[in-house]
């Protein structure tokens, strides 16, 4: 029943092999300005190659907002490796995966090493902002969360439909980015196993799901880290119920106050 | 005899590469032939690639100097991209790529060696096919003939930076005592984490192997002279 097409978009690039530090401490965990009020572009929104007079690319704008609209994807980073939970649907997000791929297989094939998280997610960040420069290509309409196991550790990158693309802690992006990013500012990830890490990762999604609003859904989760022998898999099934488990016993013991 | 001043540049050389514990020591002789006649008795075959990868050239003159060019050129731009010092792994696969693409072409054999912090020293052999061979150690050139028994016998792991040195430049001496394209002055380079390290051995202050002779003024002062030392190993 669990086909994980959908989620594609926002899957993990897994790597494991050389190089790459970020000496740079990553920016906060916030992403986007979120814009309430849809502002029109009246004219000068109707080409990604047009500026409008307050400097802005529409397009580009209209592309992030087609990610917003989706489910929410979050990735953090534990002490010991990455976890991602999916919950929503990217149609773009094959490509962007496409293409990971065949740049993970050039880099390897002319370098000789597996290739290091930095220079893939910069690689995929470029080709996706190839995509906002010309009239003839629409910008992409899907975020990545990538998460990876090269020589230098663990490390989580998120590259947006502009084509920007950091080094994070944690991530989120998707209808609730904002109250994820509001959750995960409560871990203290630097001493969260990668066990524990899927346990709050799940509360996370259940918590903002709202019953009301949100269609059901379900829940999917990966992780690359030592105990996945440094491979990214889907979370091992009795690991993936007791994390549901425990985020519904959270949740009603949040209701039931 | 004829020279033929206009044959192609070759390094008939002797190249050596030696892992030690902590490090590499690289070695080479110094003489380029046109011919038989001796176009630079003093020429540097231990070429810089970046700050931490060198390499030792052999074959022609020219093939091994534009491949270095060329990989220096790359690894140049992979170092900016990475942020960090290219690892002597991605050095070698770099040369093997142009060696093997253009093996129609090119008549070089390179032994590349360096220090990068996640794998410490490594060496590896790239003969004239193109092959990319990781090796404890490596010899190249037409003098390394001569050095195969040798190594076989003196090569242990885990040596000491001086032991390494010392056991290079004996080898390379002992070449350039049989081969004839192979001369002049001993050069070696020693990569570690603490940086790298040039030395040089003038041809005349080595060691005399078996039936070598002194440095002569006269002829005729053979006639008076003590018999030549007995090979040691």
């Amino acid at each position: 029943m669990e086909q994980n097409r959908g989620p594609i978009g926002q899957r993990q690039r897994c790597s494991s092999g050389l190089t790459t530090k970020k000496s740079s401490p990553p920016p906060p965990i916030l992403l986007r300005s979120n814009q309430k009020m849809s502002s029109i572009g009246t004219g000068y929104d109707l080409s990604v190659t047009t500026f409008s007079p307050d400097g802005r690319v529409f397009q580009i704008e209209y592309a992030a907002k087609a990610v917003d609209n989706s489910g929410t994807v979050v990735g953090i980073k534990c002490k010991d490796g990455i976890v991602m939970a999916v919950a929503g649907l990217a149609a773009d997000g094959r490509q962007i995966v496409a293409r990971a791929k065949s740049e993970a297989r050039s880099y390897e094939s002319v370098y000789g090493d597996a290739v290091p998280v930095k220079e893939l997610s910069e690689r995929v960040a470029s080709y996706v902002h190839l995509c906002t420069l010309y009239w003839w290509l629409r910008p992409f309409g899907c975020g990545v969360i990538l998460g990876g196991y090269d020589k230098d550790g663990p490390q989580l990158y998120m590259i947006e439909p502009s084509g920007i693309s950091y080094r994070y802690f944690g991530a989120a992006i998707g209808k609730g980015k904002q109250a994820a990013k509001t959750e995960i500012e409560k871990l203290k990830l630097s001493e969260m196993t990668c066990k524990e890490g899927v346990i709050e990762v799940a509360k996370i999604i259940y918590k903002l799901h709202d019953e009301a609003k949100d269609k059901a859904f379900e829940l999917e989760m990966s992780w690359i880290c030592e105990e996945s022998k440094r491979e990214h898999q889907k979370v091992p099934d009795d690991l993936l119920e007791e994390a549901k488990t425990a985020a519904k016993t959270a949740l009603e013991e949040m209701d039931a106050d | 005899m004829d020279l033929n001043l206009d044959a192609p540049h070759s390094m008939g050389t002797t190249i050596i590469g030696v892992t030690y514990n902590g490090g590499v020591v690289l070695g080479a002789d110094s003489r380029t032939s046109t011919g038989m006649y001796v176009a630079n008795r003093a020429s540097d075959k231990i070429t810089q690639l970046t700050d931490n990868v060198y390499v030792c050239r052999s074959g022609s003159a020219a093939d091994s100097q534009v491949v270095s060019d060329y990989v220096r050129y790359f690894l140049h731009q992979h170092t900016i991209q990475l942020g960090q010092p290219a690892t002597v792994k991605v050095s070698a696969n770099l040369i093997r790529m142009l060696a093997y693409n253009n093996k129609n072409m090119l008549q070089t054999g390179l032994i590349v060696g360096g220090w990068d912090k996640y794998e410490g020293g490594k060496i590896y052999g790239v003969p004239l096919g193109g092959t990319v061979v990781e090796q404890p150690f490596a010899i190249g050139g037409s003098g390394s003939s001569y050095l195969y028994g040798f190594f076989d016998q003196a090569w242990k792991e885990n040596m000491t930076k001086e032991e390494a040195e010392q056991l290079v430049v004996k080898a390379v001496s002992l070449a350039i005592a049989r081969d004839g394209a192979s001369g002049g002055v001993v050069r070696t380079v020693i990569i570690n984490s603490e940086g790298v390290t040039r030395n040089f051995y003038p041809g005349d202050k080595l060691q005399l192997w078996h039936e070598e002779l002194e440095p002569q003024n006269s002829l005729l002062d053979i006639l008076n002279a003590a018999g030549p030392e007995p090979m040691a190993i």
